[in-house]
């Protein structure tokens, strides 16, 4: 042979091609009535198969104290490490001195979802979710402003640290 | 004359238009079959079940783009998919679905053209098919499309012999060529796919080839050729290739029933194939004749999503080097029988005959499928290397 093409020592003396046909359709045909592993999406999203893990790092969400104000306190820590640039920070003081953010907003579009600043904060404010479903019409919508992000709700990741993968 | 023309018309209208509903049903029945052996729903959106599918799909494929290449022989493309439509459907013509309709002008024989040749006319028509195929593959201008078309045209020719040899045997049971006498003496007694099984096992495969299903499917196939033939058809064009195949198929099953599994007939009964011819009888035999045609159907696309495709090698060494010795043995050998039954015997058609063809069958079966089959491993496209 030319090149070094491996052929196969077939069992020659017990192939059957009529045997194995037969084998195959009865296969394809049991197959006709095992459930389906499709999930129909917009009307199932999860199954008792499939849920989205929670270390899953989606749209971020700022959580708030009792009163309902976004736990930030503008250290500047996020915007610091996030390797994307997409945090804009503006801090500001009130009169008892306690520091919060003027502006704060979230550029979806430019993010790589890390979960660095989830990672820095030390306040426990800014968290990446888990969640997927961000469809909007403009591309300014993605980005997130402070009031926008303390209004979402769903569920925030449990980021996995290498250092202790059992999350213990 | 003008009830035989009325008549007629109102026949060829009500099959055609069954006929293409059928067609649009059974894209719908493949996708969703074969999503349910590969554990997929399937399209079921458009619809109750997906059942208003076929509808969209027809939809989209009238209204999209016409494309013509630049480099295509224009009349040739443009005339290729009605060429490998309109005999797809004339097949049709000749088969003979139901019981005659009694009305008040007298009987209406349910087959569009009851001819007296009627099986020559299938061979004849089913061998214009490739026609289209290869005119379709040469127009478009393009390699792969040619490749197909090549590919089309020698399967074709190749397992056209099979199949009419196959069907000889039938023809010799039957003593006619006209499909409704074939049905006739499968009615009275019992079904030619018994005394002539390894007829219909040889006949099946070669329909298999004929109709360009998988496993058999080379003038497509997908993976090398890129669609083949109709690498180069858009929209509707390409659409009536699809209506064409499917048609085919519809076609081949219609045929296998006729011929092998009594057509119309209600089996184990023999109120449904005596006269006086009534209504009902006519809905029922009906309704078992279209039950075997979809039976025959849905083992097509069961076969398409179970196998793999032959290599061209493959399928020409099997096309001349085991189907057709097979079947011209098999004629030689059943001829014999038939001879010896009918002529030296005086038998004539009827369980004693049938059970006694029946019973060379599986004699013959035995070392067909045991000692042939066997140890039997399709060979390389390479030279095995001496060892």
């Amino acid at each position: 042979m030319a090149i070094g093409i491996k052929v196969m020592k077939r069992p020659g003396g017990q192939a059957s091609y009529l045997r194995a046909t037969l084998k195959g359709m009865a296969l394809t045909f049991s197959h006709l009535w095992r459930p389906k592993v499709t999930m129909q999406y917009p009307e199932e999203k999860s199954s008792k198969d499939w849920t989205l893990s929670p270390r899953w790092r989606g749209t971020h969400r700022m959580l708030t104290d009792e009163q309902g104000r976004a736990k930030c306190v503008a250290c500047g820590l996020c915007p610091q490490i996030c390797p994307a640039n997409c945090i804009k920070l503006v801090p500001g003081e009130d009169e008892h001195g306690n520091r919060y953010p003027l502006i704060y907003e979230i550029d979806e579009f430019r993010c790589v979802f890390c979960g660095y600043c989830q990672e820095v904060c030390p306040e426990e404010a800014i968290h990446v979710g888990v969640h997927y479903e961000n469809a909007e019409y403009s591309r300014d919508r993605f980005v997130y402003d402070l009031e926008r992000l303390c209004a979402q709700t769903h569920p925030v990741s449990t980021l996995w640290d290498p250092s202790d993968p059992k999350g213990e | 004359m003008t009830f035989f023309l009325v008549s007629s018309v109102i026949k060829i209208i009500v099959v055609f238009t069954v006929i293409m509903v059928g067609v649009a049903l059974l894209t719908l029945a493949e996708r969703r079959i074969c999503a349910w052996m590969q554990d997929r729903l399937g399209p079921n959106r458009v619809g109750p079940q997906g059942l208003l599918q076929p509808a969209a799909d027809g939809l989209k494929n009238l209204l999209k783009e016409e494309t013509l290449p630049a480099q295509a022989d224009k009349v040739l493309f443009l005339l290729a998919p009605a060429m490998s439509f309109v005999p797809a459907l004339l097949t049709f013509a000749v088969i003979p679905f139901a019981t005659p309709l009694p009305t008040p002008w007298g009987d209406v024989e349910m087959v569009v053209a009851n001819l007296p040749v009627g099986f020559l006319y299938i061979l004849a028509f089913g061998s214009l098919g490739v026609y289209g195929i290869v005119l379709a593959g040469w127009a478009s201008n393009n390699k792969y499309s040619l490749l197909g078309g090549l590919r089309a045209s020698a399967q074709m020719i190749s397992y056209e012999i099979a199949m009419g040899m196959s069907t000889v045997a039938v023809l010799l049971l039957a003593g006619n060529v006209t499909l409704s006498e074939v049905v006739a003496r499968q009615a009275q007694s019992i079904w030619f796919v018994f005394p002539l099984s390894l007829a219909y096992f040889l006949f099946i495969v070669a329909a298999f080839a004929e109709t360009n299903r998988l496993p058999f499917d080379l003038p497509e196939a997908e993976g090398e050729l890129i669609a083949g033939y109709h690498t180069e058809y858009s929209a509707m064009k390409f659409s009536m290739f699809y209506i064409a195949e499917y048609s085919n198929m519809v076609t081949a099953s219609a045929l296998m029933t006729t011929l092998f599994f009594g057509g119309w007939d209600i089996p184990f009964t023999h109120w449904d194939n005596t006269p006086p011819w009534s209504p009902l009888k006519t809905l029922l035999t009906l309704g078992m004749f279209s039950l075997k045609v979809i039976g025959f159907l849905f083992v097509y696309i069961w076969v398409r999503w179970t196998l793999p495709r032959f290599r061209y090698d493959q399928l020409m060494a099997l096309g001349w080097k085991v189907m057709l010795p097979l079947a011209l043995a098999y004629v030689t050998v059943i001829a014999t029988a038939i001879w010896i039954l009918h002529e030296q015997l005086g038998w004539t058609y009827g369980t004693r005959f049938a059970l006694a063809l029946f019973g060379l069958n599986v004699l013959l079966a035995i070392p067909l499928f045991f000692v042939l089959d066997r140890g039997r491993i399709v060979a390389g496209s390479v030279a095995e290397e001496r060892a």
